[in-house]
């Protein structure tokens, strides 16, 4: 219990875990060349295990290599289709190879076998800064907000994430195996976000997407702090509308000046140029109706992708965000509803639904504690007042995927996707039941209760 | 009773009527005559006494805001002037009881010291806030409103019921001589700790507490030693007499403490001066356990969906109440709200479930354990008779995340109705349901109380 308790990551207990898959280790996975960039990064996770052995000379266990692993559940709901009573899923270095019944499919011998009464896809965070935000509230800990300027868009997330901050293994171990986090809310437009798997010891390990979003916010959160402007809502979509205007400008300069006249690069431009050349949304936190509406006003001024993010007023303007197309990522089911968030409701999510509105779950920004929150309780409230569970579901693995342009590697346990899983004991969504497991590309990352 | 609320004339007029039926010769006559209540029936539910076994059809008889039966039905009969609840396929609890909220905006010393327990947090709380209706939405019927843990000693709580009412004079829990019932707050570790004259180290801040204490000795010493001699007997001093209060066991110290050396020296002080002590959030009381058990103190924790915060938390788990549970000690939840909120306390009791705490001691640690951590339990925490009619009914088990509070009754009135719109959008949220002075714009299962 005591252990269990430790959050800091145990190398020695991971390779304890590893050690078990000891008879399933195939010496092609590390001869196998590179094929894309997905899988070079599943490659070097495995080599990083190697060199984590040769710290245990003592040890007799070999590192998984294989990233093989089959996966058995009383029922498995692989999301993108009807749920299997006694499903089988198996994982081939790294990748579904096949789901189906029990009677389907056949588990080759020397696989490792995990077997829960529950099996989902793994679930998929659909914002939040952890990785940037650690979990002590002090200046050193806390990197997802830099407040000298107002409109930053060319901090990258990349450059501040931390693989092996605590909270990763904390959310982790609740199921969480794609976490989409960066730059939070509070400044105009305060940076980049990534997705990141839930596991590596290195940003290059654990990043998959190391570009997602840009992340603006909306009213009274994006007001300068200490009395510095922007003062007013008006003066916050002013701001972001001449930095649009401006990048504009620097292309049409860099296209069509003389070469002795063109400007030199300027990072700042070209992140808000990717904006309205569509290479990645703008991530647009906003919980006020008006807000809400700014946002949608601004997007179809400038004709970029926009996702709106927080959105505690949503309720209120479901015809005008289903008529955008805009996806949504909703605020936390258990945030406060104080402030600008006042009139959130735990059913906003039921209402997205059923309006036909594109949403997902996220566990969203924390500024005291708890220091994060963990997406499966957002999801599962919001599935006891309204939502369903199989909508709820889909809302923290699928539909998050999609709204970042990631389905075609998770969100659903299909063939051909990451290998990534979550185990339960029982319905993931009820607080007395554990998460007994979890997978990441075929390496099972999490044995333990939780 | 005096009904201040009744200052509003549409309510005051429904009222009237409401009186006027009652008193007409075609209302309700037997034993409900004018000035006597009815007796009231809740039947069919699953009761969760905390008073022994789980009663699976039971009957509830209430009167004059008390309890007047709890047995199975066929055991208990209910009389037949009785106005029948059929709560069938529902579950009653006791009200549960948080120890630790700061529910009503209210707030405790100021920052002139770190040590000022003269200061009453009863002096500052807005009872309209819409904080308390989501404590009622959540089934919360008894609450310990704390000051902040911003000072070593930050002042006197109160034990609150979360009746209807417009004031705090309305809320009050009061002792045998008519007095506000509370505790007094004191903190240790890092948030006491600040610039002069405030204390910059742990071993002050102790020394602090010490020095507050003798001084509260050598006071009760003088005012006892020249009770009958006006010229020597000392001027009255508020802060000394609520430390006097203390030492001689009359106050309960609750006391907000979080890393396991803080939480030992707690214990420590506690045995040099006796008094009695409730330790409160706990983060590291995991590693204490028997220690804590060995003090024979109880404990109040929280429990949050993650660690850190700052670095006394940085390894508070599920796991406290489960590991406290083990080691004999007396374990209750609090909400410390508004750090958890009150509409889903008894999640707090269920993620400890998830972490290896009993089921009964879970749903104890909701009801009989903080009752009496605030020295209530004669008169609450459980379906007993004698005790206090407060209680909340279920949709079904409370340690899931499907089941909703469906109604809140203290004292023989419902205070929360998951029926009446007004109570669903605070149990839900919607437009204007954070709006802190909600509770003056809908007065929800108070209108329909004055109707009925």
């Amino acid at each position: 219990m005591r252990a269990s308790l430790i959050l800091l990551r145990a190398p020695g207990l991971a390779l304890l875990t590893l050690g078990l898959l000891v008879g399933s280790i195939s010496p092609l996975a590390f001869a196998q060349g590179a094929s894309s960039p997905e899988e070079a990064s599943s490659h070097q996770q495995g080599s990083s295990h190697q060199q984590g052995s040769s710290h245990q000379p003592d040890s007799s266990h070999q590192p998984d290599s294989s990233h093989s692993v089959a996966v058995r559940g009383e029922i498995v709901y692989p999301v993108a289709g009807p749920a299997i009573v006694d499903g089988v899923v198996i994982v081939t270095d790294g990748k579904i190879t096949a789901i189906g019944t029990s009677e389907e499919i056949s588990i080759p011998a020397d696989m490792k076998v995990l077997q829960a009464a529950v099996v989902t896809p793994g679930l998929v965070d659909a914002h939040t800064v952890v990785g940037l935000a650690g979990y002590l509230n002090t200046h050193h800990d806390q990197d997802q907000l830099e407040r000298s300027e107002a409109l930053q868009p060319e901090l990258r997330a990349l450059d501040a994430y931390d693989a092996r901050a605590p909270l990763v293994d904390w959310v982790r171990s609740f199921g969480v195996t794609t976490l989409h986090t960066g730059h939070g809310p509070g400044a105009v437009v305060s940076g980049q976000t990534l997705v990141a798997k839930t596991r590596g010891e290195t940003v290059e390990q654990s990043v998959f997407v190391p570009a997602a979003m840009v992340a603006a916010t909306l009213g009274d959160a994006a007001k300068g702090p200490d009395q510095k402007p922007p003062g007013t809502r008006s003066k916050v979509v002013a701001l972001l509308r001449q930095a649009f205007l401006e990048a504009q400008a620097y292309s049409t300069k860099q296209k069509h000046a003389p070469e002795d006249k063109r400007p030199g690069r300027n990072l700042r431009h070209e992140a808000m140029l990717q904006i309205l050349a569509g290479e990645r949304p703008l991530l647009i936190t906003a919980h006020r109706h008006q807000d809400i509406a700014s946002a949608l006003r601004l997007q179809e001024e400038f004709g970029f992708r926009l996702v709106l993010d927080g959105a505690a007023d949503a309720h209120l303007l479901l015809p005008e965000i289903k008529g955008a197309g805009v996806p949504v990522l909703l605020h936390p089911s258990l945030a406060r509803p104080s402030g600008e968030r006042e009139n959130l409701s735990m059913t906003t999510a039921a209402k997205l639904h059923e309006a036909g509105i594109a949403f997902a779950f996220q566990s969203g920004y924390e500024s005291y504690v708890p220091k994060t929150r963990v997406v499966l309780f957002e999801a599962a409230v919001a599935a006891a007042y309204g939502l369903g569970f199989e909508a709820a579901l889909e809302a923290v693995t699928l539909s998050p995927a999609r709204i970042l342009g990631v389905d075609g590697r998770i969100g659903s346990l299909e063939i051909g996707k990451d290998g990534d899983l979550a185990l339960y004991d029982g319905d993931p969504f009820e607080y007395t039941s554990h998460c007994v497991g979890v997978v990441i590309e075929g390496e099972v990352v999490s044995e333990s209760p939780r | 009773m005096a009904r201040p609320w009744l200052r509003n004339p549409y309510l005051r007029l429904l009222s009237l009527l409401s009186i006027t039926l009652f008193l007409s010769p075609t209302g309700h006559g037997g034993a409900q005559e004018a000035g006597e209540s009815p007796t009231l029936a809740f039947v069919g539910a699953r009761l969760l006494t905390m008073d022994g076994p789980e009663i699976d059809n039971g009957v509830l008889l209430v009167r004059e805001g008390r309890i007047l039966r709890v047995g199975a039905a066929g055991t208990v009969e209910v009389p037949a002037e009785a106005q029948v609840y059929d709560f069938s396929g529902q579950v009653i609890l006791p009200g549960l009881v948080d120890t630790h909220s700061h529910i009503g905006g209210g707030g405790g010393g100021d920052s002139s010291a770190p040590i000022q327990p003269g200061v009453r947090v009863l002096d500052s709380i807005n009872v309209r806030d819409s904080d308390l209706r989501r404590a009622r939405a959540g089934g919360i019927t008894t609450v310990n409103v704390m000051p902040g843990s911003g000072h070593l000693i930050s002042g006197q709580t109160v034990y609150l019921k979360l009746r209807q009412g417009t004031t705090i004079e309305n809320l009050l829990i009061r002792d045998a001589e008519g007095r506000p019932t509370g505790g007094l707050k004191m903190a240790n570790g890092t948030n006491s700790r600040k610039d002069p004259p405030f204390p910059g180290t742990r071993g002050k801040s102790a020394a602090l507490v010490r020095e507050a204490y003798i001084a509260a000795q050598e006071y009760q010493d003088k005012v006892r030693r020249y009770a009958d001699d006006p010229a020597k007997l000392p001027a009255r001093d508020l802060g000394l007499e609520a430390l006097g209060e203390v030492l001689d066991g009359k106050r309960m110290v609750h006391h907000h403490t979080h890393r396991h050396d803080d939480i030992l020296t707690v214990l420590r002080l506690q045995k040099e001066f006796g008094f009695r002590v409730v330790l409160h959030h706990l983060s590291e009381g995991w590693k204490v356990a028997e220690d804590i058990a060995a003090a024979g103190v109880p404990c109040s924790i929280i429990v949050v969906d993650s660690p850190g915060g700052k670095l006394e938390a940085r390894e508070a788990g599920f796991e406290t109440g489960a590991i406290l549970e083990r080691a004999g000690v007396s374990v209750a939840f609090h909400t410390d709200d508004l750090i958890t909120d009150s509409r889903f306390f008894l999640r707090s009791a269920a993620l400890a479930v998830r972490a290896g705490m009993s089921r009964d001691g879970a749903l104890r640690a909701l009801t009989r354990e903080p009752a009496a951590m605030l020295d209530l339990g004669e008169r609450l925490g459980s379906l007993a008779a004698g005790k206090d009619a407060d209680f909340v009914v279920l949709s079904g088990d409370p340690l899931s995340v499907y089941t909703k509070v469906l109604q809140t009754w203290i004292e023989g009135d419902k205070v929360f109705d998951r029926a009446v719109p007004e109570d669903a959008l605070i149990a839900d949220g919607g437009l204007g349901a954070g709006n802190p002075s909600s509770a003056t714009l809908h007065d929800g299962c108070l209108a329909e109380e004055v109707v009925r």
